[in-house]
């Protein structure tokens, strides 16, 4: 519910928007494709662009410096180098395309078959993929040299095969990851065949990764290929880049920058593939990007008001203002909240998805996502302005004096350390006390907030435990080092509500034996009922109406907690069903 | 052909060594809504995709308007059986963010050959009409709707093969509470128009109550109470029914505190 | 634990005997002249079925391969048709100067690539662009290339590092780390590319996690969020690059130690690949699939360690 607003939307597939169009505008990635354009003009071209034709030799002109008509020079045997390496694009490209049409043609239709199907033949198939990528691929090549011959064309097919498996596992995770979403399902219940699926639903979704890896493989195949004509696997006739390579590493110590040009066009042409890769990535990444710093200077924050002066007030939010930055500017979404808490309240926070309740919530905490900023207004707790306060300041409030119950306790809970460990960190770090101390502390806190059995819980991990019992843990964990203010976010939405019911109990006992102040974030009118002692009804970044929980209810203020509260479907009298036949019905 | 559009029968289903769903019978009328309540892992999603033929069951029979439709692919059902639909739970995953809404409207009539493709563009604007969503939805992309308008979508695709029975899969619990309110009456009014039959599968009571004519309530791959909406949601039977009633909290403070030193109560009995 | 390290043993075996014998067919399969390579374009017809006899590539492939097989289960590799020594004894005076190489290489991958990925992760701004810039520049420059740069300028011009040549770790140690500057210099550009990359990916998936604000939440230090908790939690997708670093390295090894005249094991890989010794090149398979293996172990050992949702 409240996640809603501060997690991005889902990154949409480009969908029919072409991809081509949106590679072209990205500034990088046109240059890219203007190179490996020139790349494959000089491939197809070569007689017309070369000046000389590749085993044309001038014994004068044994490895001379650029000029006279060389245009960069004379290789060891005194041809052109200008003119081979022209010609020793061609060579490069279909090595390139060789390997990687090998390699994408088994790998994608493995991929897809063990990601949809998936049962034994996933198994086997992933079997191999692993012995495959075990082996480093150049010296398979360097052993199979001797009987593959000194084609590199036969050399580039093995090695296809050696980088299928990479379009494989991109393959069959992609689809894995596709195949449980609820549009397949819906797909499937609306009686497409499989093929039909996978040509419509699948296939959208893994064209543009497959189409990185594409290019990225097309890098790699071409540097491969280069190594290997540079140890002298290729055949010698023809002129390529790692044979030119070769030659001049064999004239190094003559005329050192020889090694200079081929290099170059092997790695500008690699890199123009791996350009245009990442700026299809960035296309696709698009809308989870996290939001970058502002350009846009956050005025600067004052005080509204000064500090309460009734101690029995705890907190006291004023005309709070949160934002986050966009390309055109603060985008606020708390729009001046005004809240108070007295020591000892539980005051609900309520509203539905995108009301600016959680991020007051996180803004009190000092947490906000990256970017976010309280761009005015002030939170005084406990007579201080917390609003703005630097972060070492703030650090030492929370855990201590401030603590914080979330929403989905399984998530939030490391999923690397073992609970015990979890539950005595926050004590060692803000009490200072020692471990045992404070295991023997976690062990009482476990059974307090009603662990069957505290030792096991302390010593099990997160996934060994259920969603209620980490829930506990993470409310036995927030009040460990005894804080005046809990602030808890939908802390019983993600549970089944008979656990709910439960939970709800177990936080009303804490909250009364340690008069803890607690701010309840939820979207759910019975849990404030049941729970809380004020409400405040927030929409679109404002409080709308605060009211004493009993007055709420029964005589609601303002128009939006009505239509709320009429939305409400606790009474409504049950349907009654009139028997009608199925075979009259039409839509 | 009768008062019964879907009788599942003895219904038991396996996942490796457990048994999810435990000698299941559950019958569905004609133009009725049964819901089925329960917490997670109680078993109502997977009973939900076993009649939609997207889950297996281990033995038992599902029988659609007299034909036995258990463990039968929804691209290999015949007849009827074959317009069975669903509506899942969360709008923004059931709907395929790179096709357009027309595109994903008529691919169950695709599907199924029924139409030619000049005929289903008539057939998508009367699809959003009754969902009450404009023409021009049509060209546009899942992204550009709220949550609310894209299980109007999805409601809208269910409806394309005019079917008999909509399986309904937690459909309004991931909406906000004014938009839940607004696609459940929407859900009401269609059936009350096609004479469609649900089954709707939800955790939370409140939901099933307003929508359903009969409950069925399940824990731990059992059905342990099945009977009218009212008597069940009102008068429980079962010990679980009732503390699944009374640990819903309830809009009301006052009656909240009852309800909660009922459920004390129960608790301490049990 | 145990039934995985058999499992993983198993499946190991599997693959060696399926890349030997696959290794076995296709070099011996179309190894037709390989006695003429070996005695030259002057060897009579007698001369070359004399050898072919002793070599024992006259029998057929299948007797060939069981023979093979037969000797290497008892560590014994043959004799190399081209160098006048057993293979076992070559390989294991070349394998050192390999694995220290690689050895080397990986800590500085590993090391230099989690810096760079961390700082990236956490300040973003000019770490991000130069990792952005790394794996361009790393990925699109071969490495061969690199190495040959390397030479021209800090061997051939200024003259601070030798361009060829190894020496042993016990003779110098910091002779040694010259000989190995250079080669390993070109080795880890690609490497650090990726890996930091990789590092960079994990760590910002980690930090995005909700514990880690309910971490921050607790009052749990910066420090003690960013290096105990997200970092523990990257580390399984960083411990996975760098083993398929390891196997690239090998491969890569082959061509650097090529041009700086380094004898290890890729050198003596290429020289047998272009003489057609083919017991030497069916020793080095076997060699690097172990090596393979016993690193892919290490790493899953690491792995289950660092998670513990992973049941080994």
């Amino acid at each position: 519910m409240s996640a809603a607003s501060t997690t991005p939307a889902p990154a949409s597939a480009p969908g029919r928007e072409s991809i081509v169009r949106s590679v072209l505008t990205n500034p990088l990635g046109l240059v890219a494709a203007l190179l490996l354009l020139l790349v494959i003009v000089a491939a197809v071209f070569a007689p017309l662009i070369a000046p000389f034709a590749a085993d044309d030799l001038q014994i004068f002109k044994i490895n001379a410096p650029p000029g006279d008509g060389y245009l960069l020079g004379g290789d060891g045997s005194g041809r052109d180098i200008f003119s081979r390496l022209v010609y020793g694009t061609q060579n490069t490209l279909v090595g390139a395309l060789i390997a990687l049409s090998v390699a994408a043609a088994i790998g994608v239709t493995a991929g897809l078959f063990a990601g949809y199907f998936g049962g034994r033949r996933e198994v086997v198939m992933s079997w191999v993929a692993d012995g495959l990528m075990a082996l480093p691929a150049l010296i398979v090549l360097l052993a199979f040299y001797q009987s593959l011959g000194s084609s590199i064309h036969v050399s580039m097919i093995i090695f296809g095969v050696m980088l299928s498996p990479g379009f494989y596992r991109l393959t069959r995770n992609l689809v894995n990851g596709v195949k449980h979403e609820l549009y397949v399902d819906a797909a499937r219940v609306s009686g497409l065949s499989d093929m039909r699926i996978i040509a419509r639903h699948i296939l959208l979704v893994i064209r543009a990764p497959v189409i990185i890896q594409v290019s990225i493989v097309a890098g790699i195949s071409i540097v491969i290929q280069a190594g290997l004509e540079f140890l002298g696997l290729g055949d010698p006739a023809v002129p390529t880049w790692g044979g030119m390579l070769q030659d001049a590493f064999a004239n190094m110590f003559v005329v050192p920058t020889a090694i200079l040009w081929p290099g170059l066009a092997i790695s500008v042409t690699v890199a123009s593939f791996v350009l245009l890769a990442n700026a299809i990535r960035d296309r696709l990444q698009q809308g989870d990007r996290v939001a970058t710093a502002p350009k846009i200077p956050a005025p600067a924050p004052h005080p509204v008001g000064t500090a309460p002066n009734d101690a029995a007030v705890l907190l006291d939010v004023r005309e709070l203002v949160v934002g986050y930055p966009t390309k055109s500017g603060w985008t606020e979404v708390v729009k001046g909240v005004s809240l108070q808490l007295r020591r000892g309240e539980v005051l609900g926070l309520v509203g539905e998805s995108g009301s600016g309740k959680t991020q007051t919530a996180f803004a009190i905490l000092g947490l906000l996502s990256t970017g976010g900023r309280i761009l005015s207004g002030s939170i005084w707790f406990d007579g201080r302005d917390i609003a703005n306060l630097p972060e070492s300041e703030m650090q030492k409030l929370r855990g201590k004096r401030i603590a914080y119950v979330p929403q989905e306790p399984m998530s939030n809970l490391d999923p690397a350390f073992r609970i015990g460990f979890q539950l005595t960190e926050p004590m060692v770090t803000v009490l200072g006390i020692s471990k045992a101390e404070a295991k023997a502390r976690a062990l009482k806190l476990l059974a307090r907030v009603g662990m069957p059995d505290p030792v096991r819980t302390y010593n099990a991990y997160p996934h060994q435990i259920s969603g209620g019992m980490a829930q506990r843990v993470l409310i036995a964990r927030a009040i460990s080092c005894k804080p005046d203010l809990l602030i808890a976010d939908e802390p019983t939405t993600a549970l089944d509500v008979t656990v709910q019911a439960e939970v709800l109990e177990l936080m009303r006992d804490l909250q009364a034996e340690m008069n803890m102040s607690v701010v309840l974030v939820t979207h759910n009118f019975g849990v404030v009922a049941d729970i809380c002692h004020r409400v405040s009804v927030m929409r679109d970044g404002r409080v709308v109406e605060t009211s004493a929980v009993q007055s709420l209810f029964a005589d609601p203020q303002h128009d939006y907690t009505k239509l709320l509260l009429a939305a409400v479907l606790d009474d409504v009298t049950p349907r009654v069903y009139r028997p009608v036949q199925a075979k009259e019905v039409s839509a | 052909m009768s008062d019964v559009i879907v009788d599942c029968i003895g219904v038991n289903t396996h996942f490796g060594a457990h048994h999810v769903l435990k000698n299941i019978n559950l019958t569905v009328r004609p133009g009725e809504t049964v819901g089925l309540v329960g917490e997670s892992g109680s078993g109502k999603t997977t009973l939900g995709r076993a009649i939609l033929g997207i889950g297996p069951i281990s033995s038992g029979r599902i029988v659609f308007e007299g034909q036995d439709i258990g463990g039968v692919a929804p691209r290999d059902r015949k007849g009827r059986a074959a317009s069975i639909q669903a509506v899942f739970q969360d709008p923004y995953t059931s709907l395929n963010p790179s096709m357009t809404i027309e595109d994903i409207l008529i691919e169950p009539i695709v599907a199924r050959g029924q139409a030619a493709k000049a005929d289903a563009a008539a057939q998508v604007h009367k699809l959003l009409d009754q969902v009450a969503l404009p023409k021009d939805a049509a060209q546009r992309y899942p992204r550009e709707f709220s949550g609310g308008q894209r299980q109007r979508i999805a409601i809208a695709r269910a409806l394309a093969l005019s079917p008999h029975l909509i399986v309904c899969d937690e459909p309004v619990s991931a909406l906000d509470l004014s938009t839940q309110a607004r696609v459940l009456d929407l859900f009401v009014e269609i059936q009350e128009r096609t004479g469609v039959a649900y089954l709707f599968v939800s955790h939370d009571l409140s939901v099933v109550r307003h929508i359903s004519h009969r409950v069925a309530v399940m824990r731990g791959g059992e059905i342990v109470e099945f009977g009218e909406c009212d008597q069940v949601t009102a008068d429980p039977q079962h010990d679980y029914t009732k503390r699944l009633l009374l640990a819903a909290p309830v809009a009301d403070p006052v009656r909240q505190a009852e309800r909660r030193a009922a459920l004390r109560a129960l608790s301490r009995g049990a | 634990m145990l039934s995985y390290l058999s499992k993983r043993l198993l499946s190991s075996l599997v693959l060696l005997a399926l890349v030997t014998t696959l290794t076995f067919a296709l070099v011996f399969g179309g190894a037709d002249n390989v006695a003429q390579n070996i005695l030259g374009d002057n060897a009579t017809d007698q001369q070359i079925a004399d050898l072919e006899a002793k070599l024992g590539i006259d029998r057929p492939l299948n007797e060939q391969y069981g023979t093979w097989v037969a000797k290497a289960v008892r560590g014994d590799l043959g004799m190399s048709w081209t160098m006048g020594e057993s293979v076992s004894k070559i390989l294991s005076g070349r394998l050192p100067v390999t694995l220290s190489m690689v050895v080397l290489a990986i800590c500085i991958i590993g090391i230099v690539s989690a810096l760079l990925g961390i700082v990236a992760a956490v300040r973003g701004g000019w770490a991000d662009r130069v990792i952005q810039l790394i794996s361009v520049v790393g990925f699109s420059l071969p490495n061969f290339w690199l190495g040959l740069i390397l030479v021209v300028v800090f061997a051939l011009n200024l003259r601070w590092l030798p361009a060829t040549g190894y020496t042993d770790f016990l003779n110098s140690p910091t002779g040694w780390l010259a000989s190995l500057a250079l080669p390993v210099g070109a080795l880890v550009l690609s490497g650090i590319a990726s890996a930091s990359q990789q590092v960079r990916g994990a760590m910002i998936d980690a930090l995005r996690q909700d514990y880690v604000r309910t971490l921050r939440a607790g009052g749990i230090k910066p420090s003690s969020v960013l290096f105990r908790h997200a970092l523990r939690n990257a580390m399984p997708a960083a411990l996975t690059v760098l083993s398929l670093q390891f196997i690239g390295l090998l491969g890569g090894a082959a061509i650097i130690e090529r041009v700086f005249a380094i004898p290890g094991l890729g050198s003596v890989t290429v020289q047998a690949a272009l003489s057609g010794d083919i017991p030497v090149l069916m020793g080095v398979v076997v060699t690097m699939i172990i090596l393979v293996v016993i690193v892919n172990i290490a790493i899953d050992l690491a792995n289950a360690w660092v998670n513990p949702k992973v049941r080994l």
